[in-house]
């Protein structure tokens, strides 16, 4: 396989971004009809920077790190369209195996559920000096050297001794920190965390992400926090991207967007959670069920559920844009978000 | 949509395809195939049965004619009364097709009377093991795991020595030698489903043990049911043919395939076809069942199942 | 509401798993899930019970539900004894309580129509509802629990996931229950739609003067949903109060852990 000639496109801004995902879409295939999971996605990330990709069960937003790990389900889900330039490449263009390379190195990942990521026959310790013996070639003391030193650095306590123990031996949040563990083992630059701390306990769950924060500013990689909860980002993100149906809705700073949503889907999500202080008052739902892929509604995709929905949301789709009045950065695919947000 | 994937499954971030990929795979493969290796086994199957039931009658097959003057002969030989058996006669003269026919018959009979009760028996002694569990589990498995240390055969010279020969005897003795595999596949199941959270629904409804059982396990149990009556039922022809092959079957004049193929062999150098044409036509049979049940068995899995 | 002999009373429960040795499977020692565990329910009240996992609240919930059995105590409800009960009346007190799961895929049985989900209940309490109207009274109760009633023959696989827990509420208000458990039962759910399903349990209440023993992990959907909670670590009881009086004022240290490792929703505007 020869190196494919694409242009680098970092080479023209100042600070380029570590990833940036364009107009991305994704089909699967399934028995009942092509569904379309991703319909132009598009998002940047920079190193040293967090952005979390905030959405319901079918927004797509798992699909989207699957599609830039090259790990959609083969061969029912593909790329069918949209760029992901990372490092000047165009991956979303290059072989799956190619792409698997570069992960394997630069890119990493953690999933929600650590449990069934480890293999249970294996010691744990032995699985985190993997990547030391496959891919910088070390021999097995100086790996396990550099396993021990990776758990205790994300905090499994008498790691001496515990590297010897098997995966089913440690609680759901030791089982977290070792997969992060593997993950920066190899000091990758941007690493993609998929609802890291929704299996775990609430207690854990902020040391989780307490650690992924030190651990960013330790590194300086880029992180890519996915998650459907909004508060559990909230601490450690910067910039926010809210999806739905496949698409990304509102994005900007976090704060921008929790304090003046643009768009009425995060600012229905918003006002659903039970807050402290309106103790007693009744939630004020979003009416409706998320869409079915398989028959995403015309227009925009939220008009169904939305209050403020008029004709102009059945029939035309709404673009990103920055709507006026609101701060730079911040984009909202919403016709109307002046006039009733 | 992307919950209804199965759970990624990845021991490091190093590219070696994933077990999730893996699956989809397969699935994707079971799933182009699988209506087909449904619907040609059942149509070879339905064959069989409309050959069983129609062709004797037809030809007004009659197991205790002889007609010396037509022995032994080749297929495709025009007979004396001026009709072709196209595929040979056997050695006291009758037609090997119409004989064939009238073991499958006997075979089918035998295979689906066996099921019937060999499925009664497993599947309610299944149900209740795995409902009840405990000692009852414990007894009621260790039972099974006694049948399946004692073979079919002499169990079967047992019963024929008893009881004599005869197709009730080769059902009843087919019968418990098969009764277990109906228990275990639907123990297993119970104990999958028991734990379920609308079995535990059922009950915090207040259900008894009876509603439990019938109305909510045993739908959940039908899927691998079928599919274990399906293969079985290709083994137990063959139980049968191997039985009467043996002599401890089906009695002198009742022509199943199994002593069809036995009463060739005298001839197999001199008239192949006794023996091999009735082979074929089992072998035929129990292949056709043996996809089918596997086919079945991709159908009902749910990981099979599409995205 | 403290007036009257509350509604479920649970004194001093304990629930114990034995463990049995694996070739005699004699006793060897127990598992203790749940120990100790005393408070009241009054009619009409909602009562929490907050802990992570491994706390012992689902088991609570079980035993009292009665698909666990309790190894001491006492179980009351309106005054009688659930662990002291006949068979009859145990199934005239199951009538009373019913439960609602948390994973409204798993819960539901996946080979019957809505209809035949919520007519389950009517046909193991013979009685309740004649067998004539079943149809008509399935269809009023989705239609109460916000389900369009035209649906009421299709499969449980054809509806989403908050649907699918209204499906689930209805099916435990077939019996007219007075007192509903619920299992994490919006811990599944989406966010925009948890609300929908909060809400909704909430006018039931209203209504029909239930009473919910209300199960969670997540403090914020306690604190809006609860009248009292209690507070679970390792099968005990740490602290037991009022929402106010819990929120506001924690005089555990595993409650203050608890509370303090609540996300946030806009940190910012926390004092720090």
């Amino acid at each position: 396989m020869t190196e494919p000639a694409t242009a680098r496109v970092d080479s023209l801004e100042g600070d380029p971004p570590l990833l940036r995902v364009e107009g991305l879409e994704v089909e699967f295939s399934t028995s009942a009809g092509v569904l379309r999971a991703l319909d132009g996605v598009s998002f940047e990330v920079r190193a040293g920077e967090t952005l979390a990709i905030l959405g319901e069960s079918g927004s797509g937003k798992s699909v989207t790190a699957q599609a830039v790990m090259a790990l959609l389900p083969q061969p029912a889900g593909s790329i069918v369209g949209g760029r992901i330039w990372y490092g000047g490449r165009d991956i979303a263009a290059e072989p799956v195996k190619q792409v698997r390379k570069l992960c394997a190195t630069e890119i990493a990942m953690i999933f929600q559920d650590p449990l069934s990521s480890l293999n249970p026959v294996f010691r744990v310790g032995d699985q985190v000096a993997e990547p030391f013996r496959r891919r910088r070639g070390m021999d097995k003391r100086q790996a396990l050297g550099k396993a021990l030193e990776l758990l205790k650095r994300v905090g499994i306590p008498n790691a001496e001794t515990r590297i010897r123990d098997y995966p089913h031996q440690f609680s759901g949040g030791q089982r977290q920190r070792i997969m992060i563990a593997m993950a920066i083992a190899l000091k990758p630059r941007l690493l993609i965390a998929d609802e890291p701390t929704t299996a775990l306990d609430v207690t854990v769950q902020a040391q989780i992400m307490d650690l992924l924060a030190d651990l960013q500013a330790e590194t300086g990689m880029g992180l890519i926090l996915i998650s459907h909860d909004l508060g559990v980002v909230a601490d450690v993100a910067q910039r926010a991207a809210i999806m739905y149906a496949g698409r990304v809705v509102e994005t900007g700073s976090i704060r921008e967007i929790y304090d003046h949503p643009a768009h009425p889907y995060p600012k229905g999500l918003l006002e659903s959670i039970p807050s402290e202080g309106a103790r007693g008052q009744r939630l004020t739902p979003i009416s409706g069920s998320p869409p079915n892929l398989l028959a995403v509604p015309s227009g925009c995709p939220f008009h169904p559920r939305c209050e403020f929905a008029i004709d102009v949301c059945r029939t035309d789709v709404p673009m990103l844009r920055r709507p006026e009045g609101w701060e730079a950065g911040h984009e909202a695919a919403c016709h109307r978000s002046e006039e009733v947000l | 949509m992307t919950a209804a994937l199965p759970p990624m499954i990845t021991t490091t971030p190093i590219a070696t395809p994933t077990t999730a990929t893996q699956t989809m795979q397969r699935a994707r493969r079971a799933r182009r195939g699988v209506k087909i290796r449904i619907t040609v086994p059942i149509i070879i199957i339905g064959l069989y049965v409309i050959g069983a039931i129609t062709v004797p009658v037809i030809y007004g097959f009659d197991p205790l004619r002889t007609e010396l003057v037509d022995r032994l002969k080749p297929p495709g030989t025009t007979l004396s009364n001026g009709s072709i058996a196209f595929l040979g006669t056997d050695q006291i003269g009758q037609d090997l097709f119409a004989q064939m026919m009238m073991g499958a018959r006997v075979s089918l009979a035998v295979g689906a009377s066996t099921l019937i009760f060999a499925g009664l028996a497993g599947v309610t002694v299944g149900l209740l093991a795995g409902h009840f569990g405990g000692w009852m589990d414990t007894v009621l498995m260790r039972i099974a795991d006694v049948q399946l240390a004692f073979p079919a055969i002499l169990l079967a010279i047992l019963l024929a020595s008893v009881l004599g020969q005869g197709l009730t005897n080769i059902i009843i003795v087919l019968s418990i030698a098969n009764w277990v595999v109906f228990a275990r596949v639907t123990r297993s199941q119970v104990l999958a489903l028991k734990n379920r959270e609308f079995v535990e629904a059922g009950r915090a409804l207040g259900a008894g043990h009876f509603h439990l059982i019938v109305r909510t396990l045993l739908p959940g149990c039908v899927a691998p049911i079928l599919v274990v009556a399906t293969v079985e039922f290709g083994h137990v022809i063959l139980a049968e043919a191997a039985l009467s092959f043996l002599g401890v079957g089906v009695p002198i004049g009742v022509p199943s395939l199994g002593s069809t193929i036995q009463a060739g062999t005298a001839y197999l150098t001199s008239a192949w076809w006794i023996s091999t044409l009735p082979g074929i036509a089992l072998a035929g049979l129990v292949l056709a069942t043996g996809v089918l049940g596997d086919a079945l068995r991709d159908f009902y899995d749910p990981t099979l199942r599409g995205a | 509401m403290a007036d009257s002999t509350p509604l479920l009373k649970v004194r001093n429960l304990r629930v114990a798993y034995p463990i049995r040795s694996s070739v005699l499977m004699r006793h060897i020692g127990d598992n203790v899930a749940v120990s100790d565990v005393s408070f009241d329910l009054h009619q009409g009240e909602t009562v929490g019970l907050v802990g992570e996992s491994g706390s012992g609240k689902s088991t609570i919930a079980r035993t009292i539900i009665g698909l666990v059995k309790a190894s001491d105590g006492s179980i009351e409800f309106e005054g009688k004894d659930i662990a002291r009960a006949s068979w009859r009346q145990l199934k005239s007190i199951r009538r009373e309580m019913q439960m609602v799961f948390q994973d409204p895929y798993a819960s539901l049985n996946p080979r019957l129509t809505v209809r035949d989900i919520i007519a389950e209940a009517w046909r193991v309490h013979p009685g309740v509802v004649p067998r004539g109207a079943w149809t008509s009274e399935a269809k009023a109760l989705m239609d109460r629990v916000g389900l369009n009633p035209d649906y009421s023959d299709r499969y449980p696989h054809q509806f989403s996931g908050g649907q699918r827990q209204r499906i689930g509420i209805a099916r435990a208000l077939a019996l007219r229950p007075k007192l509903i458990v619920c299992d994490e039962a919006v811990s599944a759910l989406d966010v925009s739609v948890q609300a929908q399903v909060l809400n909704l349990l909430e006018d039931l209440q209203a209504d029909l003067d239930l009473s919910y023993l209300f199960i969670s992990h997540d403090l914020s959907v306690i604190e809006h949903l609860c009248d009292r909670v209690l507070v679970l670590n390792r099968g005990v009881v740490v602290e037991q109060g009022t929402v106010d009086q819990l929120f506001d004022n924690p005089q555990d240290d595993y409650t203050k852990r608890l509370l303090a490792a609540v996300p946030v929703v806009r940190p910012w505007l926390e004092p720090t």
